[in-house]
């Protein structure tokens, strides 16, 4: 059990992670994640940089629609502006990705400001019917200017390339996904204990007595479409030099809902949420195939008859999800942990 | 006092619904240092006055002055910034959020952390956090005495308790006016005791003024220098308490002329009117 937590100043209670268990924790991940890639082989080298892209596109449309309180289904669209950034910048310019992805993040951010304006009319369902107009638009944008996107048949992406090396394999692209991802991520949780996160928090539970609060809702709104779409644009570069090449349908609108399911299933409104969420729904159908597969050799025809009962577990985790943990996979975290640190007493 | 010129002026304030005045040339003034309040039964357009002060609704015609100054064009957000802080009738506070992250919201406006810094959180996003902390902590929570609930998140405490942590992120919103609708509403008379003591302690340690909207006539009578009494959206009478308690159109507007007669003419009008 743990009795209590001294802090003997303001900076000590607001830091980040607040005690030497949580910091030892963060340190012991941060250094599995480095080891990660040498003890695991292409596939799951490869599993983890998706899951990781996915991580940071769940977590900006977490900050826009957990946090903010705005539903969104352009998180995808606004992926696919990035991932075209940088398919053109390596193509025509031949930029090194590390000034390409942040100028694609802001042609995402750009665009996603210019999609958020019906946010300042519209709210809920309203507002999610609108950003599928950017879905529509942008995927438009992408099959018919040919100049530019080269239509349907997309671009090709030259690896990324650091120091000489071209990152091209899984393994390689690790050492830059991650830390972008944990950089972005760590950004995010920032944000938070600053009046920036506040007025996004408030602007969710109260928009109206949050603007008699001192709150502008067309600056703080249209200022989280832009952060949500910067992260999905950054998402978007990184998608792009992973999969090398772009198209048109790279970026559907079920990829949007793929992030809301995301959020949804890891819990909105807390940065932990967005990362279970994403790895969680990235994961588990891939574990599912491996489960299968662990059957095959006892039950030959299983593959034939459990693939397609495959897709109707993971539709029925998520239902599962949603009835008996509405909070979502960190709500589990958090009772877990309270758990640990009440016992051997109970709740 | 009446020699100051005042802080916050309603002039001639009137504001309509479809055909209905909710306001109909409201205008008083609120003297520097002073605890007004506005009194009236429900309905007379009390919270609709405060929602025009703090810019929620747009008036048809009137002005609301801070210091001489017409504010008429500033948006709600502005307002905040000049120092017209308040609190809300059915509480508004963020419940996603704790009592503490209630109560910095207060002081967004008054901050310059954008949002590059928000993500770093270094150079000025820290500066000013910590300096908010420690003034959060050691003037607001500590006068308040909400100190054993900062962590505890809004939804989970007691009414009174609500309307102190909906004061506290008034006070952080550094006011000059100070805008309390209701602030002892569904309290009993312990709380609403300490509640008027935190309202004159307000005034004298932080040298705000006070414009507040209450039924609690003990209340109101008690620590107030100005009341205004509002009726079917005008001002029926105005000036020190006592004088107001003793005008006869108030007596009227809250329990009836006392006349048997007229009270029978009116019961009568209702019975055909149901009919």
């Amino acid at each position: 059990m743990r009795i209590a937590s001294a802090k003997e100043s303001y900076a000590a209670d607001e830091a980040l992670f607040d005690s030497a268990v949580q910091r030892r924790w963060f340190a012991a991940l941060l250094a599995a994640l480095v080891l990660f890639p040498f003890a695991a082989d292409q596939y799951w080298a490869f599993l983890a940089c998706l899951a990781a892209i996915n991580v940071i596109a769940a977590t900006g449309l977490n900050i826009l629609t957990g946090y903010t309180g705005l539903v969104s289904l352009g998180q995808a669209a606004f992926m696919g502006v990035g991932a075209y950034t940088v398919a053109l910048l390596e193509n025509r310019l031949g930029t090194p990705f590390f000034v390409n992805l942040p100028l694609a993040g802001l042609a995402a951010a750009a665009a996603g400001t210019v999609f958020g304006l019906p946010s300042l009319r519209v709210k809920g369902l309203y507002l999610a019917i609108a950003t599928i107009a950017a879905s529509f638009i942008l995927h438009f944008v992408f099959a018919n200017w040919d100049s530019v996107t080269n239509g349907v048949r997309g671009i090709t992406v030259p690896p990324a390339t650091l120091a000489g090396i071209a990152l091209d394999t899984p393994f390689k692209l690790y050492w830059v996904i991650m830390p972008v991802a944990v950089l972005m991520l760590l950004g995010a949780a920032n944000l938070f204990r600053t009046r920036v996160g506040r007025a996004f928090i408030a602007i969710r539970d109260r928009d109206i007595s949050a603007e008699v609060l001192g709150i502008p809702l067309l600056r703080w709104k249209l200022t989280s479409f832009a952060l949500a779409s910067f992260y999905a644009g950054v998402a978007g570069g990184l998608w792009a030099y992973f999969f090398r090449v772009v198209t048109p349908e790279s970026f559907p609108l079920i990829l949007s809902i793929f992030f809301l399911a995301a959020i949804i299933v890891g819990g909105m409104g807390t940065i932990l949420g967005g990362i279970l969420g994403a790895v969680f729904m990235t994961l588990v159908p891939e574990v599912l195939k491996l489960l299968v597969g662990a059957v095959a050799p006892v039950w030959p025809d299983a593959v034939v008859l459990l693939s397609p009962v495959r897709t109707v577990v993971f539709g029925a985790l998520i239902v599962g999800f949603l009835i008996f943990e509405p909070q979502g996979l960190a709500e589990m975290w958090r009772r877990t942990r309270r758990a640990f640190h009440l016992w051997p007493f109970r709740t | 006092m009446a020699a100051d010129s005042p802080i916050l002026e309603v002039d001639g304030l009137t504001l309509a619904f479809g055909g209905v005045l909710a306001l109909n040339g409201v205008s008083f003034p609120v003297a520097p240092g002073s605890i007004t309040s506005v009194i009236g039964p429900n309905g007379a357009g009390k919270t609709s006055l405060f929602n025009a002060i703090s810019g929620f609704y747009r008036p048809r015609g009137g002005s609301v002055r801070v210091e001489g100054r017409a504010i008429d064009r500033l948006h709600p957000p502005e307002r905040a910034r000049l120092g017209l802080a308040r609190t809300f009738q059915n509480i508004a506070l963020f419940r996603g959020m704790t009592v503490l992250d209630n109560i910095k919201l207060g002081r967004h406006a008054h901050m310059r952390t954008g949002l590059l810094d928000a993500l770093f959180y270094f150079g000025r996003a820290r500066r000013e956090e910590m300096e908010l902390r420690r003034e959060v902590e050691e003037r607001i929570i500590d006068f308040l005495e909400i100190d054993h609930i900062r962590k505890a998140p809004v939804g989970s405490l007691s009414y009174g308790l609500q309307k102190r942590v909906e004061l506290a992120r008034a006070l952080a919103m550094r006011p000059r006016v100070l805008m309390l609708d209701e602030p002892v509403a569904g309290m009993n008379r312990e709380e609403t005791e300490d509640m008027a003591r935190f309202i004159l302690d307000v005034r004298e340690e932080w040298g705000v003024t006070v414009l507040m909207v209450e039924h609690d006539m003990g209340m109101v009578m008690d620590i107030s220098d100005h009341v205004v009494v509002l009726n079917f959206g005008q001002v029926i009478a105005q000036g020190l308490p006592r004088d107001v308690q003793a005008n006869p159109e108030v007596i009227a507007a809250y329990l009836g002329s006392g006349n048997v007669d007229d009270l029978r003419r009116r019961f009568a009008a209702d019975a055909r009117k149901v009919a």
